[in-house]
């Protein structure tokens, strides 16, 4: 360790670290292709990583305190921002926590569009994030394929809702509009295109011998540290731990369907990778049992009141997003806004891992573990 | 506020007229002409009628058709010629471009896209030039605190480097070489020597970390991946006993090395993929990890100088495959063997009045011909071809071999992600270098066996 002294004398509250020569001290974003909108700074000695500091807050909008000037209603199109790719799931626990508010019910069709609609939203945010992914390690193919595949159901939910990626179609009491005449058809038609391009993904990527013996035993979280830094989605699911919101506290209709819950046990950035691929294969399974079910006719929306005032003083509701749990937690105080809106994501609770899992790793490792947390820096800002 | 046309004024018209004027003379009287004198004055000026021409009338003889010919061959046969144009730098150059086209269209169509598409009209192939024009106008930007000759220097030593690489491979039989030397293999290996120092000098000169974790781990794996590459190559050597890389490629008339040796040609292969830098071992250019590696602080043209060395290095290392191990320029004809007659005395075309002005002894071939006055018939097998018809035909076979390989250097980039540098180092040290001397020893076992011998001759 060699003693640094303060040239000048330093201003109160600032300290001087003293830095070993043995270690670089890299800043990895906000300006890097392998970033996102945030930094880790990494200090590494070698080629190790000794520590990993995040440093997310690059992009934040105050979307809670947004939400405290604007009605329940207008509240909608600014909350869905922080996820443009999930803007369905991000919106969703918004939507239930208002319905439980007001206290009104929701058309069973209305349930039904709305649980295709999330599905839909689940496997485009995966689609991109595969992407994301692919080109981390360096495979071009794999960031083309998954962001042309997800054009397909881009296309089904411009169909739907008129928009490509922010919808605002979830309203309290129901959904916006109703989905066109032929939906079921087009639907299922697509669903089972894009079920067989995925499956290829498995053969270029995932049974890579190359990816393989990169990404299996590294940033290896165990079962119990999962649970105790709090993961939450894909992550703590590669771990071992048999959680899903849709299962456990089964929201709109999800009781009604066949979930099942894709669970790895090795915890390693490729298991962590695998599980969303195979969560894609699972949300094509729902929207067709889904589809079957649905009603073919009905309501799609309970009017809300231009100002609803809450019944309830305070509600917390939770869906499983593409991240992971997103949960929504309002207080009202009867007035026309919410007193205090607080979201909690998934992207956050998973970075509270990255430094854990990066300390040690070889720093060819990085963008391998940092982007298998399934992490999203916008939605961590909020 | 919108944006209006300038309005239309002579003056501002005669202006720009005078000063494009201007500066076209300038240019033109200033590095044209002398240009042109340069080459004219390293030229073998040939004689014709007896009369001594001298390279202040080269204007007057491309007008006049009879001295046209032995004019443009006797700039066929300049050293300037072959250093700047055919076996050497221009050559390498436009396969280097279009294996950058190959290389484009050919992934955009493995990722489901369409790659380049508007720029020049047809499937994009301008594209590369629009590039080009991009990265000259670009800003040069040097970091503050770089060691600024070095950094200037890097570039430019890597581009004569690979042109250096490019300089050693012979392309058709005749000795159609830049530098034809005895031990032109030592050659290659020396050269290829140099791409590590000049890439960690210039990572080191950015004064920058991400450069310098670059240039540290393409300092790695150049050094520990030359070494099987060159181990690789001795089964070649102890074969044939010459480092000529012409009598190499002579030596593979009836068979090409690679059906003896395919460990060695393997080996080549994946030294040859960790030695360009070409994924999955791109690790000095590792984008998410350490931005753009050595590269990183390169901008405008020197990123473009790079780029260039970096093709050329490509098109070099593929054509060192082929002459090694796919026997170069050999294989079977493609000109039926022509008349005699025809060869010798050629068919005269008249002009418009009908007086026979031009003969023409075969089609192109007499451009290929030393002196068409002495025809040299070689013989191959039972049939006689002019060396012409030798050279195109030599020409025609390494282009499509090497356009193969050079195929199969870019293919992984679709397939595979990159590797990590443990794994890396360790293919290299333990693998690599186990199976060269594996091929070594299968080389020894055929000369001491009988089989071949120095020569290559069954």
């Amino acid at each position: 360790m060699a003693e640094v002294i303060p040239t000048k004398e330093m201003p109160p509250g600032l300290q001087v670290e003293n830095v070993d020569d043995r270690i670089m001290t890299l800043n990895v974003g906000p300006q890097h292709p392998g970033s996102g909108h945030m930094r880790i700074i990494v200090k590494i000695d070698g080629d190790y990583i000794v520590d990993a500091d995040p440093d997310p807050g690059y992009v934040h909008r105050g979307e809670e305190k947004m939400a405290e000037a604007r009605n329940y209603i207008t509240n909608i199109p600014h909350l869905e921002r922080p996820v443009i790719h999930d803007s369905c799931n991000i919106l969703y626990p918004y939507v239930l926590g208002v319905e439980d508010l007001v206290g009104i019910e929701v058309p069973e069709r209305a349930k039904y569009v709305r649980v295709i609609a999330a599905e839909l939203n689940r496997c485009i945010y995966i689609q991109y994030w595969l992407a994301i992914y692919g080109i981390f390690l360096g495979h071009s193919t794999m960031f083309m394929w998954p962001a042309g595949d997800r054009e397909l159901f881009i296309d089904l939910m411009e169909k739907i809702s008129g928009a490509r990626v922010t919808h605002a179609y979830f309203v309290p009491g129901g959904v916006r509009n109703d989905v066109p005449a032929n939906f079921e058809d087009v639907c299922l038609r697509q669903v089972n295109y894009f079920e067989k391009r995925i499956k290829e993904y498995g053969d270029i990527f995932y049974d890579n011998p190359i990816l393989k013996a990169r990404t299996e035993d590294t940033g290896v979280l165990s079962r119990e540290d999962a649970i105790r830094l709090g993961t939450t989605g894909s992550v703590l699911r590669a771990s071992g731990v048999d959680y899903d919101v849709r299962v456990k506290e089964p929201y709109d209709v999800y009781d009604e369907l066949d979930v099942h819950t894709n669970v790895l046990k090795a915890g390693d950035s490729y298991a962590r990778s695998k599980v969303p691929w195979l969560d894609m294969l699972e949300s094509c399974n729902i929207i067709r049992q889904a589809l079957e079910k649905m009603p073919k006719s009905g309501s799609i929306r309970t009017k809300l009141k231009p100002n609803p005032k809450g019944g309830l003083d305070e509600v917390y509701r939770r869906v499983e997003s593409g991240r992971g749990a997103a949960g929504c937690y309002i207080v009202s105080k009867e007035k026309p806004e919410p007193y205090r809106l607080k979201l909690s994501v998934g992207s956050f609770r998973n970075l509270i891992a990255l430094p854990y899992l990066l300390k040690g790793e070889k720093l060819g490792n990085m963008p391998a573990v940092y982007w298998s947390l399934n992490y999203w820096p916008v939605e961590a800002d909020r | 506020m919108s944006v209006i046309a300038p309005k239309f004024r002579l003056g501002y018209f005669l202006k720009g007229i005078f000063d494009n004027a201007f500066w076209i003379l300038t240019i033109v009287t200033l590095a044209g002409i002398p240009l042109i004198q340069i080459v004219l004055f390293y030229m073998d000026l040939p004689v014709i009628d007896g009369e001594l021409l001298t390279a202040f009338l080269a204007f007057t003889w491309l007008f006049n058709p009879t001295m046209q010919i032995p004019l443009i061959k006797s700039l066929l046969y300049s050293d300037l010629f072959r250093i700047a144009a055919f076996p050497g730098f221009g050559f390498a150059a436009l396969i280097a471009a279009a294996t950058i086209f190959v290389e484009r269209k050919m992934l955009a169509k493995l990722q489901l896209r369409v790659g380049p598409f508007y720029c020049g009209k047809i499937e994009g192939l301008l594209q590369l030039a629009g590039d080009g024009l991009k990265l000259i106008s670009k800003e040069i930007i040097i970091p503050a605190k770089a060691d600024k000759p070095l950094f200037w220097a890097a570039p430019v030593l890597f581009v004569g480097t690979a042109a250096a690489f490019v300089a050693l491979i012979p392309v058709a039989p005749g000795g159609w070489v830049v530098a034809d030397l005895d031990v032109g293999l030592l050659a290659v290996f020396a050269v290829i020597g140099f791409f590590p120092i000049i890439t960690i000098l210039s990572a080191w000169s950015a004064n920058s970390k991400f450069p310098f974790i670059g240039g540290i781990r393409a300092l790695h794996q150049m050094v520990s991946f030359e070494i099987p590459l060159i181990l690789s190559l001795l089964g070649v050597v102890i074969l044939t006993g010459t480092l000529n890389l012409s009598e190499i490629v002579e030596s593979q008339s009836n068979f090409p090395w690679i059906i003896f040796m395919p460990i060695g040609a393997i080996v080549f292969f994946t030294a040859m993929l960790a030695e360009l830098e070409r994924i999955p071992f791109d690790l000095p250019e590792a984008e998410s990890e350490i931005v753009a590696g050595w590269l990183t602080e390169f901008s405008g043209m020197m990123y473009g100088l790079v780029q260039l060395g970096s093709y050329l290095k490509l098109y070099a290392f593929a054509a060192l495959f082929v002459i090694i191990f796919l026997g170069g320029w050999t294989g079977p004809m493609f000109w039926p063997p022509l008349d005699t007659e025809l060869i010798m005395e050629g068919t005269p075309i008249p002009n418009f009045k009908g007086d026979p002005v031009l003969t023409v002894h075969a089609p192109g071939l007499p451009l290929f011909d030393k002196d068409p006055n002495e025809w040299v018939l070689q013989e191959q097998g039972e049939l006689q071809y002019t060396s012409g018809q030798l050279l195109i035909n030599g020409v025609i076979w390494f282009v499509l071999k090497t356009v193969a390989v050079i195929f199969f250097i870019l293919l992984p980039r679709g397939v595979f992600p990159r590797i990590r540098i443990d794994m890396l180092l360790h293919i290299g040290w333990y693998k690599l270098i186990g199976l060269a001397f594996v091929n070594i020893f299968i080389a020894l076992g055929l000369v001491y066996a009988g089989v071949l011998g120095p020569g290559g001759i069954m």
